[in-house]
């Protein structure tokens, strides 16, 4: 991400990133959300709608790339990181975003969730995790709750659930972090992270399915409950939520919840996005209803990236061998004469 | 003096016969010779030493005429010990020369090989001319003062028996020497045991009243020019790497390591100072989505793959037709279905790459008849797909992939510049049109970081000209018709037809691919013998050559000779209508000229040649044509 201007910026709006074209999700989607706070954190951030690419897979968020006046690809299912691997490994200078969701990204397009995350390629992940599969209307996703009754579980989901961000986390994630639709101003804060992060990025994004998964997310969205059931991390600070009235703390290797009136704050775990991977991913696995869910950071380090490998390999080459001879390569390592 | 000579390196995987074969190979091709070569590797990376499983061969043809294929007969075999001996005997021409390693034939291997009894006592040998050399042993007394261990003394055995093999031919041992002073530089002990050990060889048969005579094979009448040897995979990546150049692009090779294709991938990685980006993918389908985004990105994107890594490419082809984005596909066919014999050649993906994908989804196609084709076939594919923006599948397979001939390197700057236009101007009034077409029914190639353009790609089926999104039916036939009529004329980059003989007469022969060197010289023997017959050979498989129709009139019979059931033939019976015969051979080896003859007498006389699908069918095992096996 390229955010030092040497020019002076051109004002830009959110207004500026959308297309011509009709936005087709359903009324009431999740997704619009995300894709608002996209463009404003894009016009706020002043960036070149020629050099960004966003690339999807298939699923109701995979249609984000028509709606962003920006260069697209909508790929196939569960692809979109290896069209990003292939273009970024062409176009080291462009900012390439994949969007996807919870059945492209870990069931479909598994193995390439992880490859993209381990390269460290440098591209920005926004999942969006519905929990439902949406575009076909309706069966249960690898995040669906244990037991899920849905269209092709009517007896309920045997699968048990993945979570996002642990697999992310296991597969050496620079930058992982989690934020929700509706919670507008911390999407942006954390989508701007994301932007400026040097490596890739996965941002896992709570959203609302109005149609196939209403109120899937309400425990961590309404405001009579919000403040119970997630945890807002800031680097730094202990981990307190229910209005300042709780904490979590580490008990031999286990997060749990303390009572801040009995228990003093220099007890509580404090948040460190460059911590070794097994806290982020022990963040990862706090889940209700028995712990609060943390929004925000949850790692953010600095790790050279895939690209920049492979051009110093390139570079090397160039400078112990020299540019290649095409007519010496064509000749081989022996010729002959025939007269 | 021999006109052309066929002989067989056969040993066990671990016992280097494949270095002895190419050594051979470079230093005949040195001194002159025409060369064709034939290596056959066994499935399994080391199966257990001294099994039939564990066999590892090399036939090297070389001679004084124009040659076209490894040869049928083997008339020198090498074999290191028992089971090598019984995995490769019956290919030798009565007559023929076995040198056997008889120091490997203890009662235990004789047993692992399947032999009741040691077959060098038994008879066994009374067609041929066996000669047994404790190859073991002297090699031992040729590098004992290096200080090596017994070990590695004895992996210099098959430098002893190509030096043994090199006097036999009046070949020089010096090329060898030389390759055996650049590898061991770093250790001299094991230079010096190779070079002890295949001197020793060739003092072996200085000496030693074994054999009794030395055979010279002549220089070859080859056209003037400047040579190299080249197998189809190593001609496939300098291919690529030629291409990026005349098209003055990066080129950027995706792939994921599958026999028969990986030595590409291999090569290509070591080619970095050329330019050439290598992504080791972490599956097929991620290759070619690489490969894609990368021509989305403005470069050449190619990934390279087997029959097995096309099935799971699929639908990615399918977006690469869909958003009209330029890329190479290779595959190097080899023995399916499924993993099916990996290490070996087939022809079977034809039908695959032409119509193995969901919906109308046509495809460009170019199959390489010979190794040194595989360069030229690979530019044009390059050159194919920038000027009609579409996918283009380039077919090899394990033949051609592995095998070598001598090749005419072409001089560089007189090759066709593949002339690349990146728009940067919007097209139309309204805007920046993707899929506004030139007269070659090519889109635009806009690529990311072009100020104006940014417009968006993807599967879904698209509105003429704007490229937005559109399901309505008349713009989707429409499209259909379009990307269909775009592939139906393009214009060959290449010859799209090789042609032996006359355009008319009893008998046409047509094949595609690696049959080609077969097919040519069985048609030249059967010329010569007053047939009247001719060969077509095709490297446009989609579209096919316009001038077939007409040219399949001419004449009174044809045959097609595949090495599958018949799938080249069933798109020209539907095609042309016309009453094609096969000449199918699924047997992991390539034809030889003697079964192609065959095949074209047993047909010119009436009968349905062996091995054509009617009887294959039957499933009986000498189903296929005789002598293949």
């Amino acid at each position: 991400m390229s955010v030092a201007p040497t020019s002076p910026l051109p004002v830009l709006k959110a207004a500026d990133y959308a297309t011509d074209q009709d936005v087709r999700w359903c009324p009431g989607c999740g997704d619009y959300s995300i894709l608002m706070q996209t463009k404003k954190v894009l016009a706020k951030l002043g960036v070149d709608r020629s050099k960004t690419v966003f690339i999807s897979g298939i699923g109701c968020s995979s249609r984000f790339p028509y709606y962003m006046n920006t260069y697209g690809f909508h790929s196939i299912h569960g692809r979109a990181p290896t069209f990003a691997t292939g273009l970024k490994l062409a176009r080291p200078e462009l900012d390439i975003w994949v969007a996807t969701g919870d059945g492209d990204a870990l069931s479909i397009g598994g193995n390439h969730f992880l490859h993209v995350i381990r390269r460290n390629l440098d591209v920005k992940i926004l999942l969006f995790n519905n929990r439902i599969y949406g575009l076909t209307k309706g069966q249960y996703s690898p995040t669906s709750e244990h037991g899920k009754k849905t269209k092709s579980t009517p007896m309920g989901a045997p699968d048990y659930p993945i979570r996002p961000l642990s697999i992310a986390i296991a597969a050496g994630a620079t930058f992982a972090a989690r934020s929700m639709d509706v919670d507008v101003k911390h999407l942006e804060y954390v989508l701007e992270r994301a932007a400026k992060h040097v490596g890739t990025a996965v941002v896992e994004i709570y959203q609302n399915c109005n149609i196939f998964n209403d109120g899937a997310f309400d425990y961590a969205t309404d405001k009579t409950t919000k403040s119970d059931t997630t945890i807002y991390l800031e680097q730094g600070k202990p981990l307190v939520f229910g209005n300042g009235t709780k904490g979590i703390r580490l008990r031999e290797m286990n997060p749990e919840v303390v009572d801040l009136a009995s228990t003093p704050k220099d007890d509580l775990l404090v948040h460190n996005e460059q911590a070794q991977p097994a806290v982020p991913f022990l963040l990862s696995r706090m889940r209700q209803p028995d712990l609060p869910e943390p929004m925000g950071i949850m790692r953010s380090v600095e790790k050279e990236r895939y690209v920049s490998v492979v051009r110093a390999q390139n570079e090397e080459a160039l400078a112990k061998q020299g540019p290649g001879d095409i007519q010496q390569l064509l000749d081989g390592p022996e010729t002959w004469t025939v007269s | 003096m021999l006109s052309g000579v066929t002989v067989r390196f056969a040993g066990d995987s671990g016992d280097g016969m494949q270095l002895a074969g190419t050594q051979f190979t470079d230093t005949s091709a040195l001194v002159g010779n025409d060369i064709s070569t034939l290596p056959d590797f066994p499935a399994e990376i080391r199966a257990p030493a001294g099994t039939l499983a564990g066999v590892s061969g090399f036939q090297i043809h070389f001679s004084s005429n124009d040659i076209y294929t490894p040869g049928d007969d083997v008339h020198a075999l090498v074999a290191m010990n028992p089971a090598a001996l019984r995995t490769n005997l019956r290919s030798v021409v009565s007559g023929g020369i076995v040198i056997v390693n008889e120091d490997a034939f203890t009662p235990k291997d004789v047993t692992k090989a399947g032999y009741a009894k040691n077959p060098l006592e038994d008879g066994t040998f009374s067609n041929y001319r066996l000669i047994k050399v404790p190859i073991n042993k002297l090699t031992a007394a040729a590098a004992k003062d290096t200080g090596l261990g017994a070990k590695d003394i004895d992996r210099c055995k098959n430098m002893f028996a190509l030096g043994l093999v090199y006097w036999l031919y009046g070949r020089p041992v010096e090329p060898t020497v030389n390759y055996i002073k650049s590898k061991f530089s770093k250790k001299p002990a094991v230079e010096q045991a190779n070079t002890l050990a295949l001197k020793a060889g060739y003092a072996f048969g200085e000496t030693t009243e074994l054999f009794n005579e030395q055979y010279q094979v002549p220089k070859a009448k080859l056209a003037p020019g400047k040579y190299r040897k080249i197998t189809g995979n190593e001609a496939v990546a300098i291919g690529m790497v030629a291409a990026s150049k005349l098209a003055n692009k990066e080129l950027v090779y995706c792939s994921y390591p599958i026999t028969p294709a990986s030595d590409i991938l291999h090569n290509l990685s070591t080619f970095k100072n050329y330019g050439v980006v290598t992504f080791q993918a972490e599956d097929e389908i991620a290759a070619i989505g690489a490969a894609i985004g990368a021509s989305f990105g403005g470069a050449l994107g190619v990934t390279g793959t087997s029959g097995p890594g096309i099935a799971l490419k699929a639908e990615a082809i399918g977006l690469a037709v869909m958003t009209e984005l330029p890329v190479v596909i290779v595959d190097v066919q080899r023995g399916g279905p499924s993993t099916g014999l990996p290490t070996k050649t087939e022809q079977a993906d034809l039908l695959q790459v032409m119509y193995g994908r969901n919906g109308e989804c046509p495809v460009p196609i170019i199959a390489a008849s010979s190794p040194a084709d595989c360069f030229n076939a690979t530019i044009e594919a390059f050159a194919i797909a920038t000027k009609y923006m579409t996918p283009v599948i380039l077919l090899s397979d394990g033949y051609i992939a592995n095998g070598s001939e001598p090749w005419v390197v072409p001089q560089f700057d007189k090759l066709e510049k593949i002339k690349i236009e990146h728009p940067t101007q919007k097209n139309d009034d309204r805007g920046f049109m993707p899929y506004k077409r030139n007269a070659d029914g090519a889109r635009p190639w806009a690529i990311p970081g072009t100020a104006g353009l940014e417009h968006r790609l993807g599967g879904l089926e698209k509105q003429d000209v704007t490229g937005s999104v559109n399901y309505e039916p008349a713009n989707h036939e429409k499209m259909v018709r379009l990307r269909q009529a775009k592939v139906n004329n393009l214009k060959p980059a290449g010859p799209d037809i090789l042609w032996t003989g006359p355009t008319s007469g009893d008998l046409l022969i047509v094949g595609w691919g690696s049959t080609y060197g077969a097919i040519k010289a069985a048609t030249l023997e059967l010329r010569n013998a007053g047939v009247a017959v001719a060969a077509c050979h095709i490297r446009y498989m989609n579209p096919l050559p316009a001038k077939l129709a007409e040219m399949l009139k001419n004449f009174k019979h044809v045959m097609v000779p595949e090495m599958n059931l018949g799938q080249l033939r069933l798109l020209l019976r539907s095609k042309y209508l016309v009453d094609a015969k096969g000449l199918n051979k699924v047997r992991g080896q390539p034809f030889t000229i003697g079964e192609v003859v065959a095949g074209a007498k047993s047909l010119l006389g009436g009968e349905v040649p062996a091995g054509a699908q009617e009887i294959a069918m039957a499933g009986a095992e000498d189903a296929g044509i005789g002598g293949g096996g």
